[in-house]
């Protein structure tokens, strides 16, 4: 027979043992969930909120208030609770070319940019795949190497190179040449933006060659493919998700480039982020500001899902 | 024994018959190693010839040359008499089955075997003409539209031979072509690979360094040894005549003897052994200076093994004591100990059923072991 006493600490017993029992069961089954948890929580809270807040004012009005826009949720008279949604703003983003003509000039530049950051990083990842051990961390190294100074600072710095009185004008004024005008121009943004983004072409590239198996190409070879050919029927194929991985990298933060088409590009390159910042700061008109980046990010996304649309298609067709 | 060139037309006998490949004292340095010292090669059409050795010994290396991936440092490789040492592989009349298949992973079947075709320009119908007899040949008809991650081990392996034939190459390369592949399907695929090569009259040169594969596959085997040959022979040559104690003990296995030789007759030498105490007999006879130190090798299958004495106990027999008997059903294989420390092995058929369950010969019994005056091989190096 055992004491009350003893019966009550039984039970508290066995309901701490289902307890611990519970929780290493809940681990065991769940911890997937739990390790996803953090970054969807992330994106929940840096992504997501934003971006729905963003939703939010680009669907309201302009007014002389603080924040200088109309709420989405209003209570008339009656207490009836209404909800003004506004889609001039899309309606005049659309409607005025400036706009549109600045959206395809962002989309034309960064395409550009992208063509010519694979065409320069592709060999440059080749080139780090095949060199020996010591001399492709070195490479690897100096690919990162840009990243450790400030981001403005370097822009800066091609400024003094670009510049009418820039460096590169001083030695081709001391060598008898005309100067050149290069700042303030496309030339000079694509400079700065191929310049900025080429390592983030060359990262995933490298990642992807770096698995590539060689013998592949000993293999093409043998059966009598020249080396062009052989590049183009076996290491492109083979090099296509690194290529693609790297474009996106490029293209998306490249379209909505602010800092570059500023500094290096003066009022010369339209491109969407100046135009967002215009709104933003210079309008205070936070409805079409909103608009424009929501716009944008459309203009992003769309390819992004056509993409991976294509390629679940090709998944499943295998 | 395969069949590939016909026994009495063995084109390594005749003076007259032109060499298919001539590998002319070919060296491999990769920075101050070796890796192929000075070798010299001769392989005539249709055979089935079979670089054998052991790891790292330079196979790879020398076919890697063959196939023109690697220069040669010095010496010159020719093919059907044309100085081929300088010639990029994708002008080589040479095609190669690579160790890991190098599949395109990224192409179905269909489109790997017809690979080479379509570099060669062959006209559309042709290459699909050719593609089908191929796949049929090897038996991947069904698995056309398959990319190769979607095979077996066994089918990759078909289809890199598929891809590699198909462009009816003079001389197909095979590095460790069945390696990849379990016990039985490599035992099965040796002959299709055989049959595949006398049909198409293809010269193989196969590298292994599984030494059964080679004795069941091959017309002639080189043996290689750190860059070099030991000794290049038909597998019986390798085989019964090893020209040294490294190819006897790598090709089969073989009691090693060291002795001196006491008599240098016409027809026959006698060799005198210290440990164990026993003359050897050989009747064929090479000239070997007496008193010079010589190793015999004896084939454990060529080693009777008595209870009773043979007639005569001073020669081609010892005395011994077993000490392990393996038994494996068809053969057994016996470790007699004679004195303390030397082991013999023997491997002796089993031709009767024992009548009441008990083993003709037993563990720690005394036995008697001979051979006839032919078995041993005399060996000076
Ligand atoms: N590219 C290279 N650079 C330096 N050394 C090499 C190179 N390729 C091969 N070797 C060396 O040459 C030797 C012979 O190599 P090889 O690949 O020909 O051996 P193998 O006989 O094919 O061996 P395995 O049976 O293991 O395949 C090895 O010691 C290897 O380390
Ligand atoms: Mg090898």
């Amino acid at each position: 027979m055992s004491t009350p006493a003893e019966t009550v600490v039984a039970e508290q017993t066995t309901t701490q043992d289902r307890l611990v029992h519970r929780l290493t069961h809940f681990l065991q089954y769940h911890w997937r969930t739990l390790v996803l948890l953090v970054p969807f929580l992330w994106l929940l809270l840096f992504f997501l909120a934003p971006f729905f807040f963003v939703l939010k004012i680009s669907l309201a009005e302009y007014t002389l208030k603080s924040p200088p826009y109309t709420d989405l949720i209003q209570w008339a008279d009656e207490g009836v609770m209404q909800i003004r949604i506004v889609v001039d703003n899309f309606a005049y983003l659309w409607d005025d070319d400036l706009y549109v003509n600045t959206y395809l000039s962002s989309v034309k530049i960064s395409t550009i940019s992208t063509i010519l950051c694979l065409l320069i990083g592709y060999p440059m990842a080749y080139a780090i795949v095949r060199s020996n051990h010591t001399t492709k961390h070195i490479l690897l190294m100096l690919v990162i190497l840009p990243f450790w100074t400030s981001f403005l600072l370097r822009v800066y710095a091609w400024m003094g190179l670009l510049n009418d009185q820039g460096l590169i004008n001083d030695i081709l004024t001391g060598m008898g040449f005309e100067p050149l005008r290069m700042m303030y121009t496309h030339f000079a943004v694509y400079v700065g933006i191929v310049y900025t983004y080429v390592p983030f072409m060359i990262l995933p590239l490298y990642a992807n060659m770096e698995k590539l198996d060689w013998t592949l190409l000993e293999a093409a070879a043998d059966l009598g493919a020249k080396p062009m050919t052989t590049f183009f029927t076996v290491t492109l194929p083979m090099t296509l998700p690194g290529i693609i991985a790297g474009s996106l990298l490029v293209f998306i933060p490249a379209t909505g480039e602010y800092v570059i088409p500023d500094l290096l590009g003066g009022g010369n390159v339209l491109m969407i982020g100046r135009v967002l910042y215009n709104e933003f700061h210079q309008n205070i008109d936070w409805p079409v500001a909103s608009a424009v980046a929501i716009a944008l990010l459309l203009v992003l996304v769309i390819p992004m899902m056509l993409y991976q649309h294509i390629q679940a298609k090709e998944v499943e067709s295998q | 024994m395969s069949q590939q060139i016909d026994y009495n037309d063995r084109p390594w006998l005749d003076p007259d018959a032109e060499p298919f490949i001539k590998v002319q004292s070919v060296s491999k340095h990769f920075g101050d190693f070796t890796a192929v010292d000075s070798v010299d090669l001769e392989i005539y059409k249709g055979e089935l010839f079979c670089l054998l050795g052991g790891s790292g010994c330079g196979k790879t290396t020398l076919l890697r040359m063959l196939a023109g991936f690697e220069t040669p440092s010095s010496g010159s490789i020719l093919i059907d008499g044309i100085n081929m040492t300088d010639v990029p592989p994708y002008e080589r009349p040479v095609n190669m089955m690579f160790q890991s298949y190098a599949l395109f992973p990224h192409m179905t079947v269909e489109n790997n075997v017809a690979y080479g075709l379509k570099r060669d320009g062959v006209a559309k119908m042709e290459i699909a003409q050719r593609v089908e007899e191929m796949l049929a040949m090897v038996e991947l008809t069904q698995f056309r539209k398959r990319k190769p991650h979607q095979l077996s081990g066994g089918q990759r392996q078909r289809v890199a031979l598929a891809r590699a034939l198909i462009k009816q190459p003079k001389m197909l390369l095979l590095d460790e072509p069945l390696a990849a592949l379990d016990k039985r399907l490599r035992e099965q695929t040796q002959y299709e690979l055989m049959n595949l090569q006398e049909k198409l009259g293809v010269t193989f040169v196969v590298v292994t360094h599984d030494q059964e594969e080679a004795m069941t596959l091959s017309t002639r085997i080189a043996v290689m040894d750190v860059g070099r040959f030991q000794q290049i022979g038909t597998p019986t040559e390798i085989y019964e005549f090893p020209n040294s104690r490294l190819v006897a003990n790598f090709i089969g296995n073989a009691n090693m003897f060291e002795g001196r030789v006491s008599e240098n007759g016409t027809d026959h030498v006698v060799v005198e052994s210290k440990d164990p105490a026993c003359n050897f007999y050989i009747d064929h006879g090479m000239s070997i200076q007496e008193g010079s130190k010589v190793w015999v090798a004896v084939r454990p299958e060529k080693i009777k093994i008595s209870k009773q004495p043979p007639g005569e106990t001073s020669t081609n027999s010892i005395k011994g004591m077993v000490g392990d008997i393996g038994y494996l059903g068809g053969t057994s294989t016996y470790r007699v100990l004679i004195g303390d420390q030397r082991i013999v092995e023997i491997t002796s058929p089993n031709l009767n059923r024992p009548k009441d369950g008990n083993p003709p010969i037993d563990w720690d019994e005394e036995v008697y072991l001979s051979w006839e005056p032919s078995s041993p091989v005399v060996l000076t190096k």
